[in-house]
């Protein structure tokens, strides 16, 4: 069976040389989730983007390649490409509001991608949409399809864009830090919703965060990055077992404990970032090398 | 919270005061011939330079005087208004298709569409504009139709910088990376994420431009480029009230006043309905 996403060697530069991603290699198996992390600036957004197919148009793919379901995306043309990852992918965006077009209709804005991009019926969108609704625990679906995005609260948006991502029954669905945006207290719901979600419907999940608790509630496996590089992979409980890589540790050291949270925290120490550096430098000098 | 924006929504003195003129000033043009006292061409020697009603020596149905021909000031306004609203109308709905048009092109697909077209804005934009439909004029020959494409030509530039600015912002939106992700076309995208966005902008540059269009139009009438002179225009009324502002200072007073109140109302009206447009500010 052949992975649902499947990115290998993946590396990506800015036009000033500097490298976004430094050979990433990751694969998601079906119904799975696989968590990425890394601190703020590690390429973790660009990874999500370059799988959907939307990298800012100044990042270039230099090397590797991504399949999705066993389909070389590199080797598709564009209008293929877009296709496919239009009817098998789906985006759970960071921030609800900016997500959501502010000038249209929740229902409008959820039933025109089934209808016109799927070729679904008028009637079969709105049904669909409704239980998707009903899934995320919105109980009054006819004010909220009426409402304008700005008329509901934070948690009301992302409710809607999970239903939303859900709708089409994707295969892949790449999170990007879904509840970041969010109240501390509507966090928990809406991670519980999309772990809920991804268990009924069996839909993998490439789950980008930063934070190691969520990590641990939501996925099965972990790919952490630093700059760019996947510095340690592994089964998510083994992680928190045994953490293997010195950043690894670093930053589990840094992350406040549910048990314990007042147990004094450590930033992630120097000479780690300072042996990380020079690793990282040394892959890049391997990397110039055969291309002059 | 329906409540509230119900009441926020009546409460728009701006949009019924800038609105109601215009809407007064639009019909008093369209039936002319009903609402005029009289005969706006109608000379009469026996009546030159009446003064406005409340004044000594004011006749009756001259409401707000006459000129020094004695022909009706308020008739001659009211038939102005005919060709104000023409050239308003026609001028900004030609200015904003062209404008908006490249504008949105320009701001959606940037790469060399924006460049060339942002070039051709930045050279047309170094004309002086009102040097520039004069010259436009002159060249056109002079006529309805001329002032109209004359203001047509000139300020197609103020919609599409101020469309491109705002498309950018637009595509830059998650919305808009979220329609690609789908799987939407790209024109698809401009018309449905960001056309729907930009809207409330066109609108009110469109009332804007109307304003200026009647400006432009009477500051063509003035230098006497405009329409036929027979036809009374408001800029033609301003440029003959001038010569008499000594034995007859309302000739050149009301239309004055007539032509600020439009133009206001028109930006006015245009910022009121932007409000009204937009779903987070409504
Ligand atoms: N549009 C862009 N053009 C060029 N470089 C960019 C662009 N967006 C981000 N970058 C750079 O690419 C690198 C990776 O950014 P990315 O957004 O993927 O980080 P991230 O891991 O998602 O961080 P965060 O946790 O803050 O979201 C950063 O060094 C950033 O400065
Ligand atoms: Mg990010």
């Amino acid at each position: 069976m052949s992975a649902c996403l499947d990115i290998r060697d993946l590396s990506a530069v800015l036009p000033n040389g500097q490298r976004v991603l430094r050979s990433v290699s990751l694969a998601v198996q079906p119904g799975e989730v696989r968590a990425l992390v890394g601190e703020s600036g590690a390429g973790k957004t660009m990874i999500g983007k370059a799988v959907l197919g939307v990298l800012p148009s100044s990042v270039r793919i230099v090397e590797g390649d991504m399949r999705l379901e066993g389909e070389d995306l590199g080797k598709l043309q564009p209008k293929a490409r877009r296709t496919l990852i239009g009817a098998r992918t789906a985006l759970i965006p960071q921030d609800p509001l900016t997500a959501l077009n502010p000038s249209r209709r929740i229902g409008s804005q959820m039933t025109d991608r089934l209808v016109r991009i799927l070729g679904w019926s008028g009637e079969r969108a709105d049904t669909r949409i409704r239980q998707l609704l009903g899934e995320v625990q919105i109980r009054d679906p006819d004010r909220v399809l009426k409402s304008y995005p700005h008329e509901l609260s934070g948690g009301m948006r992302q409710r809607v864009l999970i239903a939303a991502a859900f709708a089409a029954e994707p295969r892949l669905i790449v999170a990007d830090e879904p509840t970041t945006a969010l109240d501390v207290t509507v966090q928990k719901q809406i991670l519980r919703l999309i772990a809920q979600l991804q268990r009924e419907h069996g839909t993998a999940i490439l789950f980008v965060t930063h934070d190691l608790g969520v990590v641990a509630k939501i996925s099965q496996k972990v790919s952490v990055l630093y700059a760019g590089k996947v510095v340690e992979e592994a089964e998510t409980a083994a992680l928190f077992a045994a953490p293997q890589h010195p950043y690894t540790r670093a930053l589990m050291a840094a992350t406040p404990r549910y048990t314990d949270p007042f147990a004094s925290l450590k930033p992630v120490d120097d000479a780690v970032l300072a042996g990380l550096a020079a690793e990282i430098t040394a892959a890049d000098q391997a990397w110039r090398r055969p291309h002059g | 919270m329906d409540e509230g924006r119900a009441r926020r929504r009546g409460v728009s003195p701006r949009l019924w005061l800038a609105g109601g003129w215009l809407l007064l000033a639009l019909l008093a043009a369209i039936f002319a011939p009903l609402v005029a006292p009289q005969d706006p061409l109608a000379q009469d020697l026996m009546l030159e330079r009446l003064p406005p009603f409340w004044l000594d020596g004011a006749e009756p149905g001259y409401w707000l005087g006459t000129d020094s021909l004695g022909r009706d000031l308020l008739s001659r306004l009211i038939f102005g208004g005919r060709i104000a609203f023409i050239v308003a109308f026609a001028a900004a709905i030609a200015a904003c298709l062209v404008g908006s048009t490249l504008g949105l092109i320009s701001g959606y697909f940037g790469g060399w569409a924006d460049r060339i077209i942002s070039r051709i804005v930045d050279v047309w934009m170094a004309f002086p504009p009102v040097l520039f439909a004069i010259l436009l004029v002159a060249v056109l020959g002079t006529g309805l139709s001329s002032v109209i494409l004359a203001i047509a030509i000139i300020d197609w530039t103020r919609f599409c910088r101020v469309i491109r600015a705002e498309t950018m912002g637009q595509s830059r939106m998650d919305y808009v990376e979220n329609a690609r992700i789908a799987g939407y076309g790209r024109i698809g995208i401009m018309l449905r994420e960001v056309l729907t966005n930009v809207v409330p902008s066109i609108v009110a540059l469109l009332s804007l431009e109307m304003g200026i269009a009647v400006i432009v139009e009477a500051i063509l009438s003035f230098v006497n480029l405009s329409i036929s002179t027979d036809d009374p225009t408001w800029g033609g009324i301003i440029a003959e009230g001038r010569l008499s502002i000594h034995q007859a200072w309302w000739v050149l007073v009301f239309p004055l006043i007539t032509l600020i109140l439009t133009v206001l109302s028109f930006s006015q009206f245009g910022e009121a309905l932007k409000t009204r447009f937009d779903p987070v500010l409504r």
